[in-house]
């Protein structure tokens, strides 16, 4: 096997034995990305100068473990102390932030290598990675299909081997969904575990830091070193990190697992539904207990997410006036001109859409209407959720409707997007940890589960994944790419 | 006023808190540095960043609360208030819309004898917006500048209930809150210096009328006497306009200082839809029993219970009391001089008069004063003494106030020693009396000014030093043995 | 709900977003069906529940008031567009 081709612990293994370095693992990566990038297009920007120079010098102190000396990808979400940071929006083509993300920093304290800024849909707005400002990504299973969004290019990078690990986010399925069209685990943590300081904000209440690996036992490693108490995030709590790694036991005896019926309406395609039903007999056979329940205001969720999210982000996208940094309309004659026309230039239309839905939303006379029940529903959703876990461990149910459909198709109307994140934005909204892990293929695409925990129980999802992925081998599957 | 019409003022105040650091994140607060050099990516509004509050802030509304008699809410959050301009760098601002820190309270104001009480409506916690420069007046420049230097620092904001009357009652209020929030030590309420802001809004009504009348938002008020004026002007502004049949618009109007007059800031904009919702980065406040109690337990004598010890204490007059009691420091200055000397009308007078002429002149604060309070006790004692006489002290005081030193030393170098002895002032009185025997004559065929010419020759010659008293009496004596 | 173009401009005004009469048209159609779709929402009644705004049992987060330097000045003046004395330069206010 190539270097590029193994996971994090696989080559941390030989970085102890000493049968490789921290500069061939990323000159294999490097290899790696000019051979398919230009078929993938993961990549918006690429720091392979840096990260060589960075692998030197950890090799030079010659430590490792952990992630000392791994490259790994970060979605352009995620500012990156002097590099550029676009957001997949035309009106940040060129900023270049003097600050590192907390979660980013962290990875990049523990010697991760920084391989580049990964596509996305612009301002995480999008399930497909086709309304990036730049340039669709493609999943690497199949080049005319869509690797999902918003971290598309996260997911298509990490599937495609360009990078071991990779970063994300996550508000109504960002992180899930594109998993689950790329074949790899996608892990979206509780709110509030991992710190959202530097991460550009879509929507404020729903955004999660989370992490893209080609297995399980990758995504918990990566999870301990980016989750815990940020100060300068308020929203970040201060409880305490459990060693994720010590969930990866493989037992899943007498685990207690539900599967909502309304996640396996005739709306989901039914080989989809077919793969996890697989599943969930699997799960039986390893000692779990499998039942059947309700979560009654499913349907609600992604109506309410749409109108909760959209407000957050109409707030959270103001600050790009021109004023400071990002693309200004030189020609404006006045102020209130110079806001219009440089938003109006800098933003794509699904990032107007939203914007102009939130304010509306927000408005003076529709404020209660729709964006204060939104809240009340957001109650009821969650309520949900805890009645089901008063009685349960883990939910079961597909990640998404479909697997991963073709570049184009849904494009032309905003609610067929929409519709992608049906099963994931309940999750968001009630602020729960969720994981998507491969599980099955249908017409040649990956089909992903989705693995929900209570709040803060991340370890959980992880002994929960691990014992599939020991029992099953859907998560050793890489698509075939022709190599330039 | 008018016999006809009655005018109704409320004030809204903003005042900047004294803390160190800016309210959501670690900039230096501190007044007067060059533009944009405390600044940081949160208060900047960059992209990624999040808000963190500065406990003090919190520790700092709940004083004044306090102080101000309100209920400190148990529960209370933080909102958005979203609107676009160019020194509002994340395009909104951080405030508390319908779930404050501090609700309901009052404070006493006393205008010429007439007592009031005036409401206070509610306090907030929010932050403030940059600096925007402009060339000349806002219609006209070209371009602007902006500072973010300001933006995220401490602001309170402090709404009173319409419960004004006058122009004299609003700058009474201002002035007692003030001192207020000098006393309870959360803000340092220099006008000039933009951390005590004050927006009028003023409308009438006719005399018996319950409802309110339509009102204009004054802004741009930038001292006390600025903000008397222009409540003055708007009133009677709006009571023309009503006399004329006009109707009165709700409108934002600026104080032209300069003019005298306030005009209409309405453009062809509608009016904000600011789109408030709740914070998502801040996670909301619990403020228990315990919190307010230990606050309460650190707070100082408030300006009231000051002002009203010194009445009953000292028998000082209720105007001498509130002037005293402007601020804490002034309150210090009057305590540890009558330490020294036990005459608190003398200490008073000497504070209220040439103490305050000269900081004014100065534009200086009173603990900024070279002059100290164990000085001024000891100036008074030497006039109770005899050594100086008042008009002596006067020059006394203005050369303390100038280079600090003691009166003794000045004395001594100006040679200001007042000649109280009647060995040195008898001769010198018989010389005057011999040298002008035609005003001696007048003086006895009952000319009253004849006296007064043989005191001004007396202290003529001994160059005012001669202890007037004195003067008069051996005078009076010698005159009477002609 | 339909939503009109008047509306459309309303909301693009509110957001500072200039659009022009192809957009109008366009946007207006897209957030009238996305608003019908929302209104789903109405089925369901909401009467005494409380809006869930904060979605951690998290209150008073506090950091102490103590300096820390900011950023120099010429960094983060970096990615303005224009800078004039140190300070944003922007056009006209009216």
């Amino acid at each position: 096997m190539e270097l590029h081709q193994l996971t994090i612990h696989e080559l941390q293994e030989l970085l102890s034995r000493k049968e490789t370095s921290a500069l061939e693992i990323t000159q294999s990566i490097f290899t790696r990305i000019h051979a398919v990038d230009d078929q993938v297009r993961a990549f918006i920007t690429l720091t392979e100068e840096e990260a060589l120079a960075n692998a030197r010098e950890i090799d030079k102190q010659g430590e490792y473990g952990r992630i000392a000396g791994i490259p790994l990808g970060v979605k352009d979400i995620f500012c990156t102390r002097g590099v550029k940071t676009t957001c997949a929006s035309r009106i940040l083509e060129n900023f270049v932030p003097t600050y590192d993300s907390t979660a980013a920093g962290r990875l990049f304290a523990e010697k991760g290598i920084l391989a580049g800024k990964l596509n996305m849909d612009e301002f995480a707005m999008g399930s497909s990675t086709e309304q990036s400002a730049f340039f669709p990504t493609c999943n690497p299973w199949n080049l005319s299909r869509v690797p999902g969004g918003s971290s598309g290019g996260s997911a298509a990078a990490v599937a495609a081997d360009e990078v071991p690990f990779a970063l994300g986010t996550d508000t109504g399925g960002s992180i899930r969904q594109p998993a689950s069209f790329c074949g790899v685990v996608g892990l979206k943590p509780t709110y509030g575990r991992v710190s959202r300081w530097g991460v550009i904000a879509y929507a404020s209440s729903l955004d999660q830091v989370g992490t893209f690996a080609k297995d399980v036992r990758d995504c918990a490693l990566v999870m301990n070193i980016i989750s815990g108490k940020d100060p300068l995030d308020s929203t970040c709590v201060d409880l305490p990190v459990p060693d994720y790694s010590a969930s990866l036991d493989g037992n899943v005896k007498g685990m207690k697992i539900a599967y909502p019926r309304e996640y396996f309406q005739p709306g989901i395609d039914s080989h989809v539904q077919d793969a996890i039903k697989k599943a969930l007999l699997k799960y039986e056979e390893m000692g779990a207990v499998v039942d059947e329940v309700s979560l009654p205001h499913s349907e609600y969720a992604l109506p309410a997410y749409y109108l909760v999210a959209t407000a957050e982000a109409s707030a959270n996208l103001a600050r790009y006036d021109g004023v400071r940094y990002g693309l200004r309309d030189f020609e404006a004659a006045n102020v209130i001109d110079m806001f219009s026309r440089s938003r109006a230039e800098g933003f794509g239309a699904e990032v107007k859409r939203r914007i102009m839905l939130g304010s509306y939303a927000l408005s003076s006379g529709y404020y209660d209407a729709y964006y204060l029940k939104a809240l009340k529903v957001r109650r009821l959703i969650a309520d949900d959720f805890s009645k089901v876990f008063a009685n349960f461990d883990l939910i079961v149910s597909p990640t998404a409707p479909t697997v991963a459909f073709n570049i184009g198709e849904q494009i032309g109307d905003p609610l067929t997007l929409y519709m992608n994140d049906i099963l994931t934005v309940p999750i968001n909204m009630a602020g729960l940890p969720a994981m998507s892990i491969p599980c099955g293929f249908h017409e040649g695409m990956p089909v992903g589960m989705q693995l929900i925990g209570p709040a803060f129980g991340e370890s959980t999802l992880f002994k929960a994944a691990f014992a599939f992925e020991q029992n099953t081998d859907f998560h050793t599957f890489r698509p075939a790419l022709e190599v330039k | 006023m008018s016999k006809d019409y009655e005018v109704v003022i409320g004030l809204e105040v903003h005042a900047e808190l004294k803390t160190e650091s800016k309210i959501f994140c670690s900039c230096s607060t501190a007044f007067g540095a060059e533009p944009n050099t405390q600044v940081c990516p949160v208060c900047s509004g960059f992209p990624g960043m999040l808000p963190v509050l500065n406990e003090k802030a919190v520790e700092c509304a709940i004083k004044t609360g306090l102080a101000l008699r309100c209920e400190v809410a148990e529960y209370c959050k933080f909102d958005r208030k979203n609107y676009f301009y160019p020194d509002l760098p994340k395009a909104y601002q951080i405030s508390q819309y319908d779930l404050p820190i501090c609700i309901g309270g009052y404070l006493d104001i006393d205008v010429e004898g007439e007592k009031t009480r005036v409401g206070i409506t509610r306090a907030h916690l929010e932050e403030d917006a940059g600096k925007l420069v402009h060339q000349g007046d806002i219609t006209t420049t070209p371009f602007s500048l902006v500072d973010l230097n300001r933006s995220g620092v401490p602001l309170l904001e402090i709404v009173s209930e319409p419960d004004m009357r006058s122009a004299l009652q609003a700058r009474a209020y201002m002035e007692k809150l003030r001192s207020i929030l000098l006393f309870a030590d959360v803000s340092d309420c220099k006008m000039e210096e933009g951390s005590l802001r004050c927006d009028a809004n003023v409308s009438v009504r006719p005399w018996g009328q319950q409802e309110l009348g339509t009102r204009a938002e004054i802004k741009n008020l930038n001292s006390f006497r600025a903000l008397e004026r222009a409540i003055e002007y708007e009133a009677k502004r709006q009571m023309e306009a009503l006399e004329d049949g006009e109707l009165i618009v709700q409108e934002t109007r600026t104080w032209d200082e300069g003019k005298g007059v306030t005009r209409s800031m309405r453009s062809k904009e509608e009016a904000h839809d600011y789109r408030y919702f709740p914070e998502p980065d801040l996670p909301p406040l619990h403020i228990d029993q315990d919190w307010i109690d230990t606050v309460r337990k650190s707070m100082p004598e408030m300006p009231d219970q000051a002002g009203q010890r010194l009445m009953d204490q000292y028998g000082l007059s209720l105007y001498d009391a509130d002037l005293i009691t402007q601020s804490p420091q002034i309150l210090k200055f009057f305590d540890e001089t009558l330490a020294l000397y036990a005459d608190a009308k003398a200490v008073s007078n000497w504070m209220m008069g040439d103490l305050t002429r000269l900081l004014n002149q100065n534009g200086m604060e009173i603990q900024d004063a070279k002059v100290k309070p164990a000085l001024l006790a000891e100036m008074l004692q030497l006039m109770a003494d005899g050594t100086i006489s008042g008009k002596m002290a006067k020059t006394v005081f203005e050369e303390m106030f100038v280079s600090g030193q003691d009166p003794q030393t000045i004395i001594k170098e100006k040679g200001l020693v007042q000649i109280s002895d009647t060995d040195s002032l008898l001769p010198l009185i018989d010389e005057i009396i011999n040298s002008n025997p035609k005003v001696l004559q007048d003086y006895k065929n009952g000319k009253e000014k004849a006296f007064g010419f043989f005191i001004g020759q007396i202290m003529k010659a001994t160059k005012g030093q001669a202890n007037p008293e004195m003067v008069n009496n051996l005078l009076k004596e010698r005159l009477n043995r002609e | 709900m339909a939503l009109t173009i008047k509306e459309v401009e309303y909301v693009a005004k509110l957001a500072r977003l200039q659009l022009n009469e192809d957009e109008k048209q366009i946007f207006a159609e897209q957030l009238s069906s996305i608003l019908k779709y929302v209104e789903k929402l109405n089925e369901l009644p909401t009467d005494g529940v409380e809006p869930l705004a904060h979605i951690l049992p998290v209150y008073n987060v506090f950091r102490a008031d103590e300096i820390r330097p900011g950023t120099p000045r010429e960094e983060i003046l970096a990615n303005a567009p224009l800078v004039e004395d140190g300070q944003y330069k922007v056009p006209k206010i009216m």
